[in-house]
C-alpha cells in the first residue's frame, strides 16, 4: 500500500479545484449556449436556428436519391443550412422521432410514412400546418395527389405533406412473359383479371422458366404477405380490418378466407412458392427463374442494377372486376414535429426545404415512387419515365393500412398479421387457422388501453 | 443497460476496512462519513432510487409516454398481462439463454488467458493489452466490427468456415445461429474484464508457494490444481457473479446487431421492455415488465449473497 496524503489538507485543495472547475464549466456552457449541442441542451435553446434539421429513413437507392435532392436544395438555397440525419427505418426510427419530440429537441422536418404519421399525430407530436402558410410556398391542396392528400388529413386538418405514393406492384420478366405469350403487340403485359386468369398467367410463365410462375418474399418477412393480402382483400371490397382507432376488429371473415384459400392454392400448386425470403425472392426473379415478382415499386433499382430484362405494371386486378381496382400502398410524407420553440423564420426555412424536395420530384420518381406533386406527376417528362409511369394510376386506388396506435408500415400490426398470412402462404398454417390466429392476436391489442 | 460492470476490488477492500474499524469509532465517523457519501447518495436517489420508485408506481397505471400524468389506474392488470404474454417470457428466456451461453466461456477462457499472459516471459504487456483491448470498445463499434465479420458471403467468418469445407450459415440471419453468433462476439468483447480480475488474483498468490512446491517435486499441473485454482476461488466467485449479472443485463449488442431478430429470436428482456415502453408508448406496462425482471434479478443476487456469506463463514 502506498501512503495516502493527509485527507484534511488535501480536501481543501480538492474543494478549491472542484469549485473552480464547476465555475469554469458553467461559464463555458453559458458562453457557447447557442453554438454547441451541449450548450444548447443546457440552455434549452435551438441548435443553430439558421439550419434546417432534417431526419429521414432512406437507405439503398432511395438514400442516394434523397442525398442528391438535399444537395440540390443546398445549391439553390445557399442562405439556409441543412443538417440531415438518416436513421434505420421502421420502429427504431419512429421511436427516436417520438422521444426527440417529447424531449423538446425534435428535427425541424422529418419523413414519416402516412400510416405512421397518424399515430404520431394521435400522440400529439406533430405541428399543425396552416393552409395560409403552405400557400405562401405554393403548396395548396389541388397540387397534390388527392388520395394521398385526403388520407393524410386528420379531421380536415393538415399535419403532413405527401411526397409520394408507393404502391404494391407487379414486376414481370419481359423475356419469360414474351415466350409465354403474355405480352401484347407493343411488348406490354396483357391485363390479368380474375383468379383463373392469374393462375393461368403464372402457369404459362412456370412452363417457360421450368421453376416458378411468380416469386414473393414470405419467409422472415411480414410486411410483404400483408401487402398482397390487403390488395386482394380490398379488391373484394372487404371492410377495414380495424375500426374505431383499432379498438374494434372488423375483418370480413368470408372475404379474408377467400384470399387466404387462394394463397394456399398458389403455394400447393408451386406457382408462387412460400419458401423464399426477401433476398431469395429477388434473386430468383433477377435470375429469370420466375415470370413475376410482387413487391413495392422501390425494388426497381435492384433489377436495373442486376440488368434483369423486366418491366413493371399495376398489381393485377384479381377480384375487383370492372371499375373496382384496389391495391395496398403507403406514402412518404414530410412532417414538422411539434416544437414549442419553433420561430417564424424556422417555419419558413422548413417549408422552403419541403417545397424544394417537391420540386425535385423527378429525381425521387426515378426510384419508382409515384410522385404526389401534381405539377410533375402530370408532366410529359413523367409520362416518358418508364416503367415508373406505367403504374402511376395505382396511387389513385391506394388502400392504406387501417388506423390504430399499433398499425402502419413496419408496425406490430404488420408483424402479427403479416407473419400469420406468411404462414398460410408457405403452407405452415391452414387458411382457417390463420384467420383465427389473426383475430385472436389482434383482440389482445384491440382490448389494450390505447396509449395515444 | 450496458453489459459493463463496476470494478469490484477497491469496493471490496473498502468494505473490509470498514468492518475492521467500524466498531471502534462509529459515533465519531458517522457524520463526516455521510457527508462524504452525500454527493453519491444525492445522485443515486435522484437518478436510481427515485426513478425506480416512480416506475413501480407507474406499473399500476395505464401510463402513456405521450400523455402527461399517470393515466388510468390499472391495478394488477399490467402484471397479469406480463405473466400471460408469451412474448415477454420468450424474451426472458433469450436473456437467460444468452447468460448460459456466455458465462462459462467468459469465466474459463479468461482464466486460461490470464494464466498464459502471466507465464509469458517476453512482451507481457502486449498479451495483457491484446486480451483487454476489446473491452474498451463502445458497444456500437464492437457491433459494427462483428456485423462485418458475419456478413454473408463476404465476411471473415464465412470465409474461414468455407476454407474448412463447410457451407457457412447465415450467422445473424438464421434464428438458430443468431444467438450463438452474438454470444461469440460478446465473449471476444468482454473477456478482458474478467481477464484483468484473474491477473490481479494471480499476482496475489505468494511466489514462495510455487517455489517450495516445486522443491517438493510438484508438476506444473499439480501446482495449478492444488495452489492456483484453490487460491483463486474468491476471484472465481466474484467473476462468476459479476458475469451472470452483466449477461442478464444484455441489450446493446443485440439491439444493434439484430434488433432482436430474426423473428424475435434474439430479443432480450430489456429490448422487450424498450419496445413496449418507448416504441408502443406503453410505459405503464413496460414498467410492470421491468419490475418483474428486476425482482428476478434481485432473487439471483440474493441467492449469491447468501451463498457467499455461508462460504465465508465456513472458511
Amino acid at each position: 500500500m502506498t501512503d495516502l496524503p493527509d485527507p484534511i489538507s488535501a480536501s481543501l485543495s480538492r474543494r478549491g479545484f472542484l469549485g473552480g472547475a464547476l465555475a469554469l464549466g458553467l461559464g463555458a456552457g453559458a458562453l457557447s449556449a447557442c453554438s454547441t449541442p451541449v450548450g444548447a441542451g443546457l440552455a434549452g435553446s435551438t441548435l443553430d436556428p439558421g439550419t434546417v434539421q432534417y431526419w429521414n429513413l432512406f437507405g439503398g437507392g432511395d438514400g442516394v436519391r434523397m442525398q442528391a435532392m438535399e444537395a440540390g436544395f443546398e445549391k439553390t438555397h445557399k442562405n439556409i443550412g441543412l443538417s440531415s440525419v438518416t436513421l434505420a427505418w421502421g420502429n427504431p426510427y419512429y421511436t427516436k422521432l417520438s422521444l426527440a419530440t417529447l424531449g423538446a429537441k425534435p428535427p425541424d422536418v422529418a419523413v414519416a410514412h402516412l400510416t405512421r404519421m397518424k399515430t404520431l399525430q394521435a400522440a400529439d407530436l406533430l405541428a399543425e400546418l396552416q393552409p395560409a402558410d403552405l400557400a405562401r410556398y405554393g403548396m395548396t391542396a389541388d397540387k397534390f395527389n388527392q388520395k394521398a392528400w385526403k388520407t393524410a388529413l386528420v379531421n380536415g386538418r393538415i399535419f403532413a405533406i405527401p411526397l409520394d405514393t408507393h404502391p404494391f406492384v407487379c414486376f414481370y420478366n419481359t423475356d419469360v412473359c414474351k415466350k409465354a405469350g403474355l405480352l401484347d403487340s407493343s411488348g406490354k403485359l396483357k391485363p390479368i383479371t380474375g383468379e383463373q386468369a392469374f393462375m393461368e398467367a403464372l402457369t404459362k410463365a412456370k412452363r417457360v422458366t421450368g421453376q416458378y410462375g411468380a416469386t414473393i418474399a414470405v419467409i422472415n418477412e411480414t410486411s410483404t404477405p400483408w401487402r398482397i393480402f390487403l390488395s386482394l382483400y380490398s379488391q373484394l371490397g372487404g371492410t377495414p380490418v380495424l375500426s374505431d382507432k383499432g379498438t374494434r376488429i372488423t375483418i370480413d371473415d368470408a372475404k379474408a378466407l377467400k384470399v387466404l384459400n387462394f394463397f394456399a392454392k398458389l403455394n400447393s400448386s408451386n406457382l408462387m412458392p412460400g419458401s423464399l425470403d426477401y433476398q431469395g425472392a429477388i434473386a430468383t426473379f433477377a435470375a429469370g427463374r420466375a415470370g413475376f415478382y410482387f413487391q413495392g415499386e422501390w425494388e426497381i433499382t435492384t433489377f436495373q442494377t442486376a440488368k434483369t430484362p423486366f418491366s413493371m405494371t399495376k398489381f393485377p386486378n384479381v377480384y375487383g372486376g370492372n371499375g373496382h381496382y384496389a391495391v395496398q400502398a403507403d406514402s412518404h410524407t414530410l412532417v414538422l414535429p411539434k416544437d414549442p420553440a419553433r420561430s417564424r423564420a424556422q417555419l419558413d426555412n422548413s417549408l422552403t426545404f419541403i417545397r424544394s424536395l417537391l420540386d425535385q420530384s423527378a429525381t425521387w420518381a426515378a426510384g419508382g415512387h409515384v410522385p404526389a406533386w401534381l405539377p410533375y406527376r402530370n408532366s410529359k417528362a413523367y409520362a416518358k419515365l418508364t416503367p415508373q409511369s406505367n403504374y402511376a394510376s395505382a396511387a389513385d386506388a391506394a388502400v392504406y393500412d387501417p388506423n390504430a396506435w399499433y398499425s402502419g408500415s413496419g408496425s406490430d400490426f404488420e408483424i402479427i398479421v403479416g407473419g400469420t398470412i406468411g404462414a398460410v402462404m408457405s403452407g405452415i398454417s391452414s387458411p382457417q387457422a390463420g384467420l383465427n390466429q389473426i383475430k385472436q392476436k389482434l383482440t389482445v391489442l384491440a382490448k389494450t388501453q390505447p396509449p395515444t | 443497460m450496458t453489459a459493463t460492470t463496476y470494478v469490484p476490488r477497491p469496493a471490496e477492500a473498502a468494505s473490509a476496512d470498514l468492518s475492521r474499524t467500524g466498531r471502534r469509532g462509529r459515533r465519531d465517523d458517522t457524520r463526516p462519513g455521510l457527508a462524504f457519501l452525500a454527493p453519491f447518495l444525492i445522485l443515486y436517489v435522484l437518478f436510481v432510487i427515485g426513478p425506480a420508485l416512480y416506475g413501480l408506481v407507474m406499473s399500476f397505471f395505464d401510463t402513456s409516454l405521450v400523455k402527461s400524468g399517470l393515466g388510468k389506474f390499472a391495478g394488477f392488470s399490467n402484471y397479469a398481462e406480463a405473466f400471460k404474454s408469451s412474448d415477454f417470457w420468450s424474451s426472458m428466456w433469450h436473456t437467460v439463454w444468452f447468460t448460459i451461453l456466455t458465462t462459462p466461456p467468459l469465466v474459463i477462457l479468461s482464466f486460461i488467458f490470464a494464466m498464459l499472459a502471466e507465464r509469458a516471459t517476453h512482451g507481457k504487456w502486449f498479451f495483457r493489452l491484446a486480451f483487454f483491448a476489446p473491452y474498451i470498445l463502445p458497444s456500437a463499434t464492437m457491433a459494427l466490427i462483428w456485423i462485418w465479420l458475419y456478413t454473408p458471403g463476404l465476411g471473415l467468418a464465412s470465409a474461414v468456415v468455407q476454407k474448412l469445407g463447410i457451407t457457412s450459415p447465415q450467422w445473424l440471419g438464421d434464428p438458430h445461429w443468431a444467438m450463438w453468433s452474438i454470444a461469440a462476439a460478446t465473449v471476444w468483447w468482454t473477456l478482458g474484464f474478467n481477464f484483468v480480475l484473474y491477473l490481479a488474483g494471480l499476482q496475489e498468490i505468494p511466489r514462495e508457494l510455487y517455489e517450495s512446491s516445486s522443491l517438493d517435486g510438484a508438476s506444473p499441473w499439480q501446482q495449478m490444481r492444488s495452489i492456483t485454482i484453490p487460491l483463486l476461488s474468491r476471484t472465481t466467485t466474484l467473476v462468476i457473479v459479476l458475469q451472470v449479472i452483466a449477461s442478464l443485463k444484455v441489450f446493446d449488442q443485440m439491439y444493434i446487431m439484430t434488433s432482436g431478430g430474426p423473428n424475435f429470436s434474439t430479443r432480450p428482456a430489456l429490448e422487450y421492455i424498450y419496445d413496449i415502453g418507448f416504441t408502443d408508448y406503453r410505459v405503464g406496462y413496460g414498467a410492470a415488465a421491468s419490475t418483474v425482471y428486476f425482482v428476478l434479478l434481485l432473487i439471483v443476487s440474493a441467492i449469491w449473497f447468501i451463498q457467499t456469506r455461508r462460504a465465508e463463514r465456513s472458511a
